[in-house]
């Protein structure tokens, strides 16, 4: 039996921690941590890239694999290098929303349209928290934020929706309420070959929190009461949204190579 | 990838040629004038030496593709004109902090802005040397010939694996469209980064002389933490601390800074003392050779001094020449090298012939020598 400590020892390095109490960046290393250690894959191929915010910081410095802690935005780019690089290495993104559809937003897209064999993870706490809290693309039409402290006037985007449509083998929303759910599709997202994407809905207490006057726990309580496994229900739809079988960017591009003569160095 | 032999060829293809040769194993690019030959030739021939192409959606995304690319463990690539160039800043900030070898080929072209895409400029000198934000030192050759295209970007490779850095290579619309014959010698010198030794712990540190720390690849299993903050020897990112940033700028700085011996290269010809240095780099340098061969022949005591590799400078030849001559800078912009050749020669004794849009004729520039030494 694997305990929670010998999790710990094996994927966490020993830094003091620098997400606020109650943050859900902590239960997303948790949860990669324990999907990597299912999958059985050789932790020494794992590449953890991510870019600026909270969540890049989820990898970098605290998750034992080699780590890539890039610019704002970019992260996405500089994993395809990687994994085109080197197609043994299992690539993690992990970004926050602001990172990932804000910024980078033009490299997720073609990212699946490529459907390059990255398993990004896109931690959504609806707002740019590291800088103290501004709207974000995700971030509700209405919600005051720092940036709109007259209501937000543009809308959030469903990012889940257009991964599916750029042409992504897999895309899914959990939340960290949902924990043993999201570890399962990590897993999953290890083994499918093809671009992954995972919502993952994440609280900050420290600044939705702070405002709505809810705690972490309570915010964890918001996500089991207001999502739904049921398409047909009213509510935030977390699950599976899609999973198709399409051509992968770097088999395609190795395949060319040896075609043409090449050997992949 | 062509056999060793001579060619007639344009220079942007002699440039991928080059990168091949040096062991290009990723490109990443996007199209723009007038460095697209250089992504066009290798999406054909890179497959075939297993390299790997793409073409990513921008600039920004190529140079991250290549930064990537660099820590799978591959020599890597891409080539762009102004306007990515300039898309590209952030990043290259990014390779040189977190000491990440790659070749970054800029095709000047005629701007600012969107400029004269076809017309050759030297108008990114600095923007070369300052283009992204904090203090750092960064190497930048610039080539004057088709020949030139392919050895310096062999070079590039060899300084940027050596040095663990970014390296410029500053072209411009004349030679990188020139064609003109070049040869791929039967051998070509390759430097490969150093890699880490048993003992080592330490990737973002060192004491070694050469203030170079060896790197290794992502899926080594050295549970590497690379990052653009700024960081401890084992890549701890240290965000506060004095130590920590002045320990890290300052090495990183001095890796170029110290090592400049190594790095500069220039030609000249009767510099010594001469009544009249003309300084000029990248294809304008042509006709401006051309022009101070002829009024050598006609008996004038005139020099010609041509950068090879323009950052570092070779500033201490150029205050040489300053204090025995009159130097004149003629290049295809009004401010490319200007600050710097001015810096080490004062403004005392320096003329400038800037022309835009194109080369001058060697008469042209004849006739500039004249109306200056008389």
């Amino acid at each position: 039996m694997i305990t929670t400590k010998d999790i710990r020892n094996k994927y966490v390095k020993n830094y003091p921690s620098a997400f606020c109490p109650g943050c859900g960046d902590g239960m997303v290393l948790n949860a990669m941590s324990r999907a990597v250690e299912k999958s059985g894959i050789d932790q020494k191929k794992v590449a953890a890239v991510s870019g600026i915010g909270c969540a890049a910081w989820i990898p970098s410095p605290y998750w034992k694999v080699d780590t890539l802690h890039t610019t704002h935005g970019r992260a996405i780019p500089h994993a395809t290098g990687l994994k085109v690089g080197n197609k043994d290495l299992e690539v993690m993104v992990v970004s926050g929303d602001g990172d990932c559809a804000g910024i980078g937003g033009n490299h997720l897209l073609h990212a699946a349209r490529n459907n390059i064999d990255l398993n990004v993870l896109m931690i959504n706490n609806g707002l740019y928290a590291m800088t103290g809290g501004q709207v974000a693309p995700t971030t509700e039409h209405g919600e005051k934020t720092l940036t709109t402290p007259y209501g937000n006037p543009s809308q959030g985007i469903d990012i889940c929706n257009v991964v599916k449509h750029s042409g992504a083998s897999h895309v899914a929303r959990w939340t960290t309420y949902h924990m043993n759910e999201l570890i399962k599709e990590i897993e999953r997202t290890i083994d499918i070959k093809g671009f992954s994407f995972i919502e993952v809905l994440s609280q900050c207490p420290t600044r939705t929190g702070k405002k709505e006057g809810l705690s972490g726990v309570e915010m964890l309580e918001w996500y089991r009461e207001n999502t739904t496994k049921n398409k047909e229900e009213e509510g935030i739809y977390v699950g599976e949204i899609q999973y198709v079988e399409r051509t992968e960017l770097t088999e395609e591009i190795y395949e060319q190579i040896s075609k043409r003569g090449g050997k992949p160095r | 990838m062509l056999k060793p032999g001579t060619y007639f060829m344009e220079g942007n293809e002699a440039c991928a040629e080059g990168a091949m040769r040096a062991g290009l194993g990723l490109y990443a690019g996007y199209p723009i004038t007038p460095a697209s030959e250089v992504m066009n030739h290798l999406a054909k021939e890179l497959p075939k030496t297993g390299g790997r192409f793409l073409q990513m959606e921008d600039e920004i995304a190529s140079i991250a593709a290549v930064i990537g690319g660099a820590w799978s463990g591959l020599k890597s690539m891409t080539a762009t004109s102004g306007p990515g160039f300039s898309l590209m800043q952030e990043n290259i900030g990014y390779a040189v902090m977190t000491e990440t070898p790659c070749v970054i080929v800029d095709v000047q072209r005629a701007g600012p802005s969107t400029g004269q895409a076809t017309k050759p400029g030297t108008g990114d000198v600095m923007q070369s040397r300052f283009g992204s934000h904090g203090d750092y030192e960064i190497i930048a050759l610039a080539p004057n010939s088709v020949q030139e295209m392919f050895d310096f970007t062999v070079r590039s490779f060899n300084l940027s694996e050596r040095y663990r850095t970014p390296v410029v290579l500053l072209a411009d619309a004349g030679v990188g469209h020139m064609r003109e014959k070049f040869t791929i010698p039967e051998k070509v010198k390759t430097i490969e980064r150093k890699r880490p030794k048993e003992v080592d712990k330490e990737f973002f540190d060192t004491h070694e002389e050469d203030h170079v720390p060896p790197m290794p690849d992502f899926g080594e299993g050295y549970e590497l933490m690379v990052t653009g903050s700024t960081h401890l020897g084992d890549g701890t990112r240290d965000t506060a601390s004095f130590e920590a940033q002045d320990r890290l700028v300052r090495r990183l700085n001095a890796k170029i800074n110290d090592n400049r011996e190594e790095i500069e290269d220039w030609e000249e010809m009767g510099c010594n003392r001469a009544d009249l240095v003309l300084i000029s780099y990248g294809s304008i340098s042509r006709p401006v050779k051309g022009a101070v061969k002829k009024a050598r022949e006609d008996g004038y005591d005139i020099g010609f001094f041509r950068p090879k590799v323009i950052w570092p400078s070779p500033e201490d030849r150029m205050k040489e020449i300053g204090k025995n001559s009159e130097v004149m800078l003629v290049e295809l912009s009004l401010q490319g090298y200007r600050m710097e050749v001015e810096r080490c020669v004062g403004s005392e004794n320096l003329y400038i012939f800037d022309i835009l849009n194109s080369l001058p004729t060697i008469e042209q520039v004849y006739e500039k020598i004249m109306e200056v030494i008389e």
